[in-house]
């Protein structure tokens, strides 16, 4: 459902800094469309595009941070869930709305996986091309290219053991 | 071939010197160490201070960066290499034409530092290319550059000519570029020049 004007300033109006509003993937574009065109709102600047991984509740969270440089209000937490899946982790893109989304929502694709619809080049921006994972994924695996270290622990020293790595032999009796 | 050295001092005081063709050809190699241009991290930042009038690198003759590495005799890898980075660095590399030298400046070139657990950061330029220098610090600071430059000078001055490495015709010049593959590089080190450290029991 549509905010309206008030319920905006009452959010600006708490702790600043906190405010933040969850909307539904269909109305994300017109919930934009409306904080940055109103007059009274005039969110005309989005800072931030990020996103979060609730493994738990198997979904991931894009959020775009918004300010308005021409009222001085922000900044409002504008979050869009979507399921962990990556067929289906898509959200309708906001660059149409902010050009400076462009890198940003690149970005969460390349670490996160979410595909922005309507975005006007979707392509990795930090990995390279032929990368297939999304590495700020909890469930990434990163490389096995553990190496021998002086002094590994924890769960360092729990890979590097799983992995049939080479560990100092003291560090190997202590883990006994 | 050596010289007697009293007799090497006498004729230095009638204005005569000495000295053996290598002595010459490493001393005007190691004054003109010529480096690449080129920094992938922060310790490019100490890499020009070095470079700058309070440190100023032009002392040991090697103020000259070139910017294209058909020129350059060392490669400084200052910094982080990403393994998006990393074929372009070993490419760099074997453009450079003989004799040529790496320093690895600060903890990332060597052993990816303190971002060796992450994913995208090569754990040391040393898995591609030989290193002929590591200057631990994150970063170092410019004196520290300038210590391993005065390193590099020592080793240069010490090479042979009979077996110098550049005109071993087995000895490789150019190592072979990583491919990006789905999930690392491939491969993920050049085995013929680096292999994981063995274990080391401590006592």
């Amino acid at each position: 459902m549509m905010p309206t004007v008030e319920q905006i300033r009452q959010l600006l109006a708490g702790e600043p800094g906190n405010a933040s509003l969850r909307v539904e993937r269909e109305e994300l574009v017109a919930v934009a469309t409306f904080l940055k065109t109103d007059p009274q709102l005039q969110f005309d600047f989005c800072s931030c595009v990020t996103a979060v991984d609730y493994i738990k509740q198997d979904c991931i969270e894009v959020v775009y941070t918004l300010y308005s440089v021409a009222l001085k209000h922000g900044p409002l937490s504008l979050k869009v869930r979507a399921p962990r899946a990556l067929e289906q982790c898509r959200v309708p893109s906001l660059t149409p709305l902010w050009r400076g989304c462009e890198f940003q929502e690149r970005e969460a694709f390349d670490l996160f996986g979410v595909r922005f619809d309507g975005h006007p080049d979707l392509r990795r921006i930090l990995m390279w091309d032929e990368f297939e994972d999304h590495p700020m994924r909890k469930d990434y695996v990163p490389p096995m290219d553990y190496e021998w270290e002086p002094t590994p622990h924890g769960e360092t020293l729990a890979r590097a053991l799983a992995q049939g790595g080479t560990v100092p032999t003291s560090a190997r009796e202590s883990k006994k | 071939m050596a010289v007697d050295p009293t007799l090497q001092a006498e004729l230095q005081r009638q204005g005569v010197f000495v000295m053996p063709v290598e002595f010459l050809y490493n001393w005007s190699r190691k004054s003109s160490i010529w480096p690449l241009q080129f920094g992938t991290a922060c310790c490019a930042i100490e890499m020009i201070a070095a470079a700058a009038a309070r440190h100023d690198i032009a002392r040991f003759g090697a103020e000259v960066f070139r910017a294209s590495p058909r020129q350059a005799d060392l490669m400084i890898v200052a910094g982080t290499v990403t393994k998006k980075m990393a074929p372009q660095v070993v490419r760099l590399y074997n453009q450079m034409p003989e004799p040529k030298y790496v320093i690895a400046m600060g903890a990332c070139a060597i052993s990816g530092g303190p971002f060796k657990e992450g994913y995208n950061v090569l754990k040391g330029i040393d898995r591609y290319i030989p290193v002929d220098i590591h200057i631990p610090g994150c970063p170092p600071r410019p004196e520290a550059l300038l210590h391993g430059l005065m390193t590099l000078q020592e080793k240069i001055a010490k090479q042979h000519l009979k077996e110098a490495p550049w005109y071993d015709t087995c000895a490789p010049s150019e190592f072979p570029i990583p491919r990006y593959g789905a999930h690392d590089l491939e491969p993920p080190a050049n085995r013929q020049l680096w292999q994981p450290p063995t274990e080391t029991p401590r006592k």
